[in-house]
């Protein structure tokens, strides 16, 4: 048989752990890149990578407990056996990655260290300074080019990802790519393709994303048919700090390490932040949630803070909004070794010491939980069947999505530090399941050459026509402003059914606008012009199943806030009446499950340009959904009711809460 | 606090030194930008892509340029800024105009073929990790169990080596380092131009940022085992024996990587190496 092909877009933590492990299978494989992939996104990973360890176990940590604690966190909306294959897999991630050289943070005695990140209890988190990403993006760099050296996988690096090709039968059979800096348009053949492509942070304008995670990729497998699933669920970081040109992350790190988040009591409180006495200091999040403090998940942290300077009007100014994360009480000795990077950032970009004075934040666009639909095949006790080549698989056969650009294993919300995890896992994991799509699929022989020819042409054919264009005086940049305002104040923290409304409507006249884009270059040479204007074009399939998924979805999970759907906590003075309201609670918190468990399904219908969405189950077979109650007023007594009633269900006594129990409702139900 | 200068300007002038192509004649245009508060050069850039005319009101094409964290840990973005390489996503425009009030300077760098503009061609930067072999050379990807143990020293002495991020500040500030700029022939094929270049580049000075790799990889516990193969790697032509100790390099790290460091530890690795060698023959 002849050398197996495989073109992998993206090379961030996903795409190189597929490039990587394919080649050791001895899989050919073509890398296509918008930038050097020791520059892509993932280097931006401050933080860490989740696993139970032999540090969490003793505590009572395992498996099943990350397995709960990210399907928790997630708001059920994941189905379940990715999510536990992946947490189980978790530490021999970690433990490959040691071995490839990552340059970890150790114990006294060697060992890794490590931090304790938002969502969990347990010090789950492993880190290399405050560079994660990095580091363990190199790493798999570095596997690559020892790859490459051996001939065994060839790098596209500055090549846009134009369009999946596919045959009458709709299979997957290669893809058009285009030479950023000679402009050549050039048709791949390939057995497979793995789009690992990253996050669309672009659409929102500014983020905490880089300047690659346009999402043009995803989009244009959206398409050609592939779902995108669950695209309303974005999450909104807590802590970035403001900047013209980008939103710059302060990683959950800072908190983890202790950094505590506060404004002052009085309004705009014009002292500096160090002569305001504790008693002044509102310390929102660790009077609200004293279980898990200044780590609370995302969502949740996002929510409060934006509601602390927006609803009490508090932010620590008045002009801009934020609030202090401080980090002045800690050891300047342990900031530096544990935090050094992520201060460095701030201190560059904001010319301020943050050691010495409190970090001003906001909340900004981070991370897409919704993503490109994937299969996968489950066992009878709920893992996945390893190398089955349902695995990662869209709904186009020979086209597999990873990483960020998937919706598999995040659900409503991703916690902290296992968006690097679940990379790597679908990066590794996808590769033998390519390898079995080889051998079970039908024979389809050589891929046609005319197929690649034509398809070949007909993008050359835009392009050309891109250039030529001379109507209309739309400027790309401008258009594309205003739609990442539009889609901030539409699709992020609070959503609203009439503000989303006007903003598809908004978004459909944009995308005309965009249409009518002229360029101010019409070259043929490095034509950043033409490539953003392509990148721009392909934003609005993507914004439009953002907002339709999000006005259709009449509920608050995760990430995603409706306030008139929110399900307030209870308050009352009996406890018969509190008993009555937790019932009545719990009644509408399983109505609202049978109604809303279910994931958004995004078809793109190419002739009308417009998204249509229908809903799928989610598999919650392993953990049966529970209400997430951080905080809520009255968590006590909708608990007590919700573990009656789960009980009664599963005839024996279990746990809520931090999940600890419940492997034990599983194992009886 | 970012000292502002007391009378924010109302612009800032621009000047970039501009080249449409390889081999092309480069030119210098002069734009003007709208401050604002917190800018960096990519905003500056970015203002410039948006509405691309000269400060005397010429129509021309956007300038182009690379990057993309915008938080200087991609390595992207790299040119000379005002005479000095650098990340163009950390220089603060407000800390540029207290360097020239007058304006900003922006030049490509000068130690890579141009593409266009300020975008060069670095593929040599990355050639020279694969002739040190820059990596652990594990057996397989399988679960083998966790790696060697490490003291904390160790991994605060390598870690610093693990956040190059290619940028190439060092390459160009290197006066040992010099530029080469091949073309492709009309009767190369693409695989071939390429092995002609790796050729090329592999005769030449691999550079600090390749020094320093190899050793990142010689003090890992497993990459160690092949210490030998960089060091060679080293003493072959174009190795650190090429060095000048002029250590430009290090004073424009923008990670501030000990590259003095790694070249004084590669220079001994490569002397007891030839020794030895010389003793084997
Ligand atoms: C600031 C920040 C900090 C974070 N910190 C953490 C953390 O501590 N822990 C954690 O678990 N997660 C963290 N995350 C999330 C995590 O970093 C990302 O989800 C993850 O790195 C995504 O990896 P990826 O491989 O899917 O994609 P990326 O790393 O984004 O790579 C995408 C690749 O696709 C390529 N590409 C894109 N479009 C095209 C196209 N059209 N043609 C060709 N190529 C294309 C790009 O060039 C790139 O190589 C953080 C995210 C941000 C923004
Ligand atoms: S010390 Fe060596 S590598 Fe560094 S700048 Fe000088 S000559 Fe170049
Ligand atoms: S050593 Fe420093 S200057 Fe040189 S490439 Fe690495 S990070 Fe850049
Ligand atoms: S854009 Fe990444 S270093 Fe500047």
């Amino acid at each position: 048989m002849a050398q197996q092909k495989v073109v992998v877009i993206g090379g961030g933590l996903a795409g190189l752990a597929a490039a990587m492990k394919l080649a050791e299978l001895g899989v050919a494989v073509d890398l296509v890149s918008l930038t050097p992939v020791k520059r892509s996104h993932s280097v931006c990973a401050q933080g860490g990578i989740n696993s139970v360890n032999d540090q969490t176990r003793p505590l009572g940590d395992d498996e099943w407990i990350h397995f709960d604690d990210t399907v928790y966190g997630g708001d059920f909306l994941q189905h379940q056996p990715p999510v536990k294959e992946m947490a189980y897999w978790a530490p021999k991630i970690i433990d490959l990655m040691d071995r490839l050289g990552v340059t970890f943070n150790r114990t006294p005695e060697g060992f890794l260290d490590r931090r304790r990140f938002g969502g969990t209890l347990f010090k789950r988190t492993a880190f290399a300074g405050a560079t994660t990403g990095q580091q363990l993006l190199y790493a798999l760099d570095e596997q690559v080019r020892r790859y490459e050296v051996a001939g065994l996988i060839k790098k596209y690096e500055y090549w846009d990802f134009l369009a999946p090709i596919l045959d009458a039968g709709g299979q997957c059979r290669g893809c058009v790519i285009q030479d950023l800096v000679s402009m050549e348009i050039r048709p791949l053949a390939a057995d497979a393709v793995i789009v690992a492509s990253g996050g669309p942070g672009l659409i929102y304008g500014r983020s905490t994303m880089s300047m690659a995670c346009n999402g043009s990729a995803a989009s244009r497998c959206f398409q050609v048919g592939v779902k995108y699933a669950n695209g309303e669920f974005i999450q909104v970081h807590p802590t970035a700090v403001p900047g013209s040109d980008k939103l710059r992350l302060m990683s959950e790190s800072a908190r983890g390490e202790g950094g505590r988040v506060w404004v002052p009591r009085t309004p705009q409180d014009s002292r500096p932040a160090a002569q305001i006495p504790e008693s002044e200091r509102y310390y929102f999040l660790e009077d609200r949630y004293p279980e898990y403090g200044n780590l609370v998940p995302r969502d949740i942290a996002t929510r409060e803070i934006f509601n602390v300077c927006t609803k009490e009007g508090l932010s620590v100014e008045s002009e801009r909004l934020c609030v202090y994360l401080d980090l002045t009480h800690l050891p300047r000795e342990m900031l530096d070794t544990k935090l050094g990077g992520i201060l460095e950032i701030y201190e560059k970009f904001q010319g301020v010491d943050p050691r010495e004075v409190p970090m001003k934040i906001f909340p900004a666009v981070h991370y897409s939980m919704g993503g490109l639909w994937v299969d996968y095949e489950r066992t009878a006790d709920g893992g996945l069947t390893a190398a089955s080549p349902r695995n990662q698989q869209t709904n186009v056969p020979g086209l597999f999505a990873i990483g960020e650009c998937d919706y598999q294993y995040h659900g409503g919300n991703r916690l902290g530090a296992n968006s690097l995890l679940s990379c790597i896992f679908s990066g590794l994991y996808v590769a033998p399941s390519v390898v079995s799509y080889f051998q079970t699929r039908e024979a389809t022989g050589e891929v046609p050459p005319a197929l690649l020819e034509q398809e070949g042409r007909r993008h050359q054919e835009r392009h050309d026509a891109l250039l030529k264009r001379r109507s209309g005086k739309e400027n790309p940049y401008l258009v594309h402003q205003e739609l990442g305002n539009l889609m901030t104040r539409a699709a992020t923290v609070v959503r609203d059914n009439d503000d989303l409304r006007s903003a598809i409507e908004t978004v459909h006249q944009l995308r005309d606008r965009a249409d009518r884009c002229a360029l101010s270059d019409t070259g043929n040479w490095t034509n950043q012009n033409v490539v953003f204007t392509k990148s721009l074009i392909d934003m609005f399939p993507l914004a439009l199943s953002i907002l339709q998924g999000a006005l259709a979805r009449d509920e608050c999970r995760g990430a995603h806030y409706k306030p008139a759907f929110a399900m307030p906590g209870i308050e009352a003075d009996s406890p018969e009446e509190k008993r009555r309201l937790a019932e009545a609670w719990c009644d509408r918190f399983e109505e609202n499950t049978k109604k809303w468990l279910k994931s958004t399904i995004a078809e793109y219908d190419s002739s009308s340009r417009e998204v249509r969405l229908s809903y799928e189950p989610v598999d919650t077979t392993l953990i049966p959904p529970r209400p997430r109650l951080y905080g809520l007023v009255g968590a006590e007594v909708i608990e007590e009711v919700w573990k009656e009633r789960l009980a009664s269900r599963a005839g024996d006594v279990s746990g809520n809460g931090s999940g600890a129990g419940t492997k034990e409702t599983v194992a009886a139900s | 606090m970012i000292s502002r200068s007391k009378t924010s300007p109302e612009h800032v002038e621009v000047r970039v030194l501009r080249q449409a192509a390889p081999q092309q004649r480069s030119y210098w245009e002069r734009f003007r930008v709208a401050y604002e508060p917190d800018m960096n050069v990519i905003s500056v850039l970015q203002r410039i892509a948006a509405r691309p005319r000269t400060a005397d009101g010429q129509d021309v094409t956007p300038v182009a340029w690379d990057c993309n964290c915008l938080e200087e840990v991609c390595g992207a973005c790299t040119m000379v800024v005002n005479g000095r390489v650098r990340q163009s996503c950390s220089a603060l425009v407000d800390r540029l105009l207290e360097e020239n009030p007058a304006e900003i300077e922006l030049r490509p760098m000068t130690k890579f073929p141009v593409l266009r503009d300020l975008m060069v061609d670095r593929s040599r930067l990355f050639r020279a990790l694969e002739k040190v072999k820059a990596w652990v050379p594990v057996d397989s990807y399988h679960d083998m169990g966790a790696g060697p143990r490490q003291s904390p020293e160790a991994q605060q002495e390598s870690y610093p080596y693990s956040q190059c991020m290619s940028c190439g500040c060092c390459l160009d500030a290197c006066p040992q380092y010099r530029k080469i700029e091949l073309i492709q022939r009309d009767d190369e094929t693409d695989e071939q131009f390429a092995a002609r270049q790796a050729a090329t580049y592999d005769r030449n000075f691999v550079g600090p940022h390749a020094i320093a790799q190899a050793i990142l990889f010689n003090q890992n516990p497993t990459g160690q085992m092949n210490a030998d193969e960089r060091v060679e790697a080293l003493t072959a032509p174009g190795g650190v024996q090429v060095c000048g100790n002029a250590q430009n390099c290090v004073s424009v790290c923008p990670k501030e990587i000990p590259l003095t460091t790694a070249i004084a530890q590669a220079g001994r690795a490569a002397t007891v190496h030839s020794i030895k060698r010389w003793f084997d023959r």
